[in-house]
């Protein structure tokens, strides 16, 4: 079995990784450098907190194991694993009461959601009219560039060949395979589409496109502070944000810390396609927003603000299966912004669809196959 | 004597030296210690591009002390501000509106004002320093007790010139003069640029102009050798900062080194002043500079000019030393001394020649990086300069590629003063044209001949400037490499050799190099070298640091959200 992956982020990387350790012979391409685009580009949340009873959930818990399981088989401190938790704090009371109807609704799904009474016991800093809050001591943090670096050093290690740097510009006249910009020619038995907030267009060169488009994103980095912020802290509005399909601006503040002291702003939601440009408001807004969670950053410096664009499906849900119209194209995109959490479960699933080991895990996750986003115009 | 405390102590000062040259002149030679090494830090850049000099203000952290005129009553702090945060800002809702907006008031930005002034345009001029004329004109604030240094300065008729038509276009209430204002983001939006002022400056808010022209000059190019993080060392542009800016010594024994032309009108402004000057060390060979004759020939000004300083030099008997390098800056917890060595005919250091020459101040610089920040977001076209470096392309009348953003000066090739006053005053006519003035086209003619003379000198020079490809490789492994983040280099090349292909931006999230306050301003081109990756051009969408709480406080969002901030019902 040969499969080429297409894309090096923190998604093709992983699948690199899980199917060359599975005895697959894996071949990564990516246009550019490993993990230079989204990947790059996030906070690198591993969570559950924000995740509704679903598919999206049951993987993203199969996800948090095997991250731990890779933190054991890689050492954890090599990407920054942080077992940090997170914690949720409504600002309104329809908030609150909203946010406890939640959280029953993910406990049952298997979820450790823990009320808190007082915040202040947590997260000694933030601001002190805020009272209570939810404590999910599940979610994690990775910085998702070095994780992406580890687990395709790691799939070298077990055989896997890296080309960076060459385009895919298409198919091959018949059978799996793809053509790249510098003129080769890479033949296999499956191809994987891991090209993330790219995917569209990559399943499009193939001929079989998935609607997946940009979601844009800016994350506010400030200057190195003392230690004063533990968790993943975010405002409750953030999990209706995430499941939103409104175009326009959305922002619902998440703060955190990272070991280089920096403490990371986010996030806004756009949809304006590949637009570069800043936006003031959006992160006037973020700055206010983290400022109301935490009055202490006021007299902070913001040093850095970055934007990524999430790679998101109409249904908000990732891409994961063959191609009903071209059975070896695989399809391993779409995570929005939960690819980092959600790719050692990825990769796992990808790699039951390669060898066929694993049925019960392929069932499970039937429902991110392609074909429910594809219309009789798009098959 | 008038006074500010640092951490206790009361430093006298004189009226328009900046913070960081009082401390210095009353020996305090290092402002703070690094969070992770605990290592003495002070002045290097002297023009706010650094922030090594950084220390906590009347309750405000993270503040460039080279960047405050010192005033009666500072309470200047070496510590971590109080965690509860001094109040925001004046709110920043001001808006102004002007044909063209001018980032920069050096000798480019003063040109372009003064060229549309004369057309009737409607211009706000900019600068971050207190006092206009960039780095090649840098004076003492207005209302000073210090000497203007007048000495130390050339072509001060085109100044004075500049400044009359500044004033009268002041007078006219058609030029906006902003001292000691940033920019923290400039954003295109229709047919206008939308430029947003730090919320720190004097009068806060927003510029919106038809026209944006970027010339935001350069700073020092400097490398990695050990000991350059040690107090004392510093750029050249960073001495001559001290020197004309605060009329302050920078040292009493310097040493000067590096590479080009800039190096000599700093070693004799230092040696006119008092300092003594021990060696100026140029990395180039004798006899270099002879080869580009001809266009030399074309620029007597620039001959005369450097006659000058070789005298000024001879008469202060300063050593002259080419094919000569800084291989180590020594001292404990500042620089108290320098080795020396020359360079074989390969370029490589021949450390069979060092030599310790014991100093206060050591002054490095291997030509100018010029300051993009403004511009790399909006993706204009780029060109590689002769040095290597990525600069704007322009066009004749200084446009770039984007609609309505103009660049001049260093910003679209390093090319001193006299290019960068030719440059400037073509954007502004081009404004004018683009308005529908009808120019006199010779002189149009006359100035673009000018500009490309002048372009073919600089390009000469910068071509003589010797840069040392192989320089990092001679530095060891413990040697910092991002002085924000104290990056070793052989951290950097550890991941380098792991992971092969990684450009800076990724070799950042392994190492941290470029993450931290400058945000790789500094160590960029020898994380550039490092990586192999000469003409990768940064982003970076916040040219300068703001305060969270000023954001905020400039945002509906808070207002309406925040019960604090409600207006009373």
């Amino acid at each position: 079995m040969k499969v080429l992956v297409i894309g090096a982020g923190i998604i093709g990387s992983a699948i690199a990784r899980w199917a060359a350790r599975a005895g697959v012979e894996v071949v990564v391409l990516d246009g550019a450098g490993a993990a230079s685009g989204t990947t790059s580009r996030g906070e690198g949340n591993i969570l559950l907190s924000d995740k509704a009873p679903g598919l999206e959930l049951d993987l993203a818990r199969l996800s948090r194991t095997l991250w731990d399981d890779l933190g054991e088989d890689l050492g954890r401190e090599r990407f920054e694993l942080q077992d940090k938790g997170g914690l949720v704090v409504p600002t309104s009371p329809e908030a609150t009461a909203a946010l406890d109807a939640f959280a029953t609704s993910q406990r049952v799904a298997g979820v450790q959601a823990r009320s808190v009474e007082d915040v202040h016991d947590l997260e000694p800093y933030l601001a002190p009219d805020l009272a209570s809050g939810m404590h999910y001591p599940e979610d994690a943090q990775v910085q998702p560039v070095l994780a992406a670096h580890a687990l395709l050093a790691d799939a070298r290690a077990a055989g896997a060949r890296v080309f960076l740097g060459d385009p895919v510009i298409g198919g091959t006249l018949s059978g799996p395979g793809v053509r790249t910009a510098s003129g080769a020619v890479h033949r296999a038995d499956a191809v994987v589409n891991a090209a993330g907030t790219w995917g569209g267009a990559v399943g499009r060169l193939l001929g079989a496109p998935v609607p997946v488009l940009p979601r844009r994103g800016f994350i506010l980095v400030t200057e190195p502070c003392p230690p004063m912020i533990r968790h993943k802290v975010y405002s409750a509005d953030y999990v209706a944000n995430v499941a939103s399909s409104d175009a326009g601006l959305e922002t619902s503040c998440v703060v955190e810390s990272t070991p280089g002291g920096t403490i990371l702003i986010g996030a806004s939601r756009e949809r304006v396609g590949f637009e570069l440009a800043l936006r003031v408001e959006v992160v006037e807004r973020l700055a206010a927003q983290a400022v109301r969670l935490y009055p202490v950053l006021a007299g902070r410096q913001l040093l850095r603000v970055y934007r990524g664009f999430r790679p998101y499906c109409p249904d908000h849900l990732p891409v994961i299966g063959p191609d009903p119209r071209l059975p070896w194209l695989l399809h391993a995109c779409g995570h929005e912004g939960a690819g980092i959490g959600l790719a050692t479960g990825t990769a796992a699933l990808v790699t039951a669809y390669l060898t066929g080991d694993d049925p019960g895990l392929v069932d499970a996750f039937a429902g991110l196959k392609p074909n429910r986003l594809l219309t009789e115009e798009a098959s | 004597m008038t006074t500010f405390r640092f951490d206790g102590a009361e430093i006298p000062f004189r009226r328009g030296q900046s913070v960081a040259a009082a401390l210095l002149a009353a020996g305090v030679s290092a402002v703070r210690r690094t969070r992770g090494a605990d290592a003495p830090r002070g002045v290097f850049c002297g023009i706010g591009v650094c922030f090594d000099c950084l220390a906590t203000i009347d309750g405000a952290g993270g503040v460039r002390t080279c960047q405050v005129i010192a005033t009666e009553g500072l309470e200047v702090t070496s510590a971590e501000p109080a965690a509860s945060a001094p109040p925001p800002s004046e709110s920043a809702a001001l808006e102004t509106v002007a044909d063209l907006a001018i980032v920069g008031g050096g000798p480019a930005g003063m040109a372009a004002a003064a060229a549309a002034l004369e057309g009737g345009l409607r211009v706000v001029l900019m600068d971050a320093g207190a006092e206009v004329g960039g780095q090649y004109w840098r004076f003492p604030p207005a209302g000073s007790d210090l000497g203007r240094g007048e000495d130390l300065h050339h072509d001060l008729a085109t100044y004075a010139g500049l400044r009359e038509r500044l004033a009268e276009g002041e007078r006219a209430g058609r030029l906006d003069l902003r001292r000691g204002t940033e920019v923290w983001a400039t954003v295109r939006t229709g047919q206008a640029w939308r430029v947003h002022l730090t919320p720190t400056s004097p009068r806060p808010g927003v510029i919106t102009a038809r026209w944006l022209l970027v010339a935001t000059g350069a700073h020092d190019l400097a490398l990695p050798f050990p000991g350059w993080d040690l107090p004392g060392v510093m750029t050249v542009g960073g001495l001559q900062s001290l020197l004309k800016g605060s009329d302050v010594l920078p040292g009493q024994r310097v040493v000067v080194a590096g590479s080009g032309p800039f190096l000599l009108p700093v070693a004799a402004g230092l040696a006119a002043r008092g300092s003594r000057v021990l060696a100026l060390c140029e990395a180039g060979r004798p006899g270099g500079w002879a080869r580009g004759l001809p266009a030399v020939v074309a620029q007597p000004g620039k001959v005369r000019e450097a006659a000058g300083y070789a005298a000024l030099l001879a008469r202060h008997r300063v050593q002259l030393r080419s094919a000569t390098v800084v291989v180590r800056a020594l001292g404990a917890q500042r620089l108290e001394a320098v080795e020396v060595a020359r360079l074989d005919r390969s370029g490589r250091v021949d450390r069979s020649s060092a030599q310790q020459i014991e100093v206060d101040a050591l002054g490095v610089s291997w030509g100018f990086v010029p300051r993009l920040d403004l511009l790399t977001p909006h993706r204009p076209r780029m060109r590689r300069g002769v040095d290597g470096q990525m600069v704007v392309a322009v066009d004749g009348w200084q446009a770039s590629s984007i609609p309505g953003l103009l660049v001049a000066g260093e910003t679209c090739g390093v090319g001193g003063a006299g290019l960068a006053l030719a440059e400037g005053r073509l954007a502004g006519l081009g404004v004018r044209a683009a308005q529908g003035e009808r120019l006199d086209d010779a002189q149009v003619a006359r100035l673009r001949r000018e500009v490309a003379s002048l372009r073919r000198f600089a390009d000469l020079v910068q071509a003589r400037t010797v840069v040392l490809h192989g320089w990092l490789h001679d530095q060891p492994d413990d040697t910092v490499l991002c002085r924000c983040e104290e990056t070793r280099l052989g951290a950097a090349r550890a991941v380098i050799a792991q992971h092969g292909d990684l450009d800076p931006g990724l070799l950042k999230h392994h190492t941290r190099a470029g993450m931290g306050w400058c945000q790789g301003r500094i160590c960029g081109p020898a994380t550039r070298m490092l990586c192999g990756t000469p003409d990768r051009v940064e982003e970076r969408l916040l040219a300068t640091p703001v305060r969270l709480g000023d954001l905020a406080a400039r945002s509906d969002m808070h207002r309406s959200e925040n019960p604090a901030m409600k207006e009373p019902t």
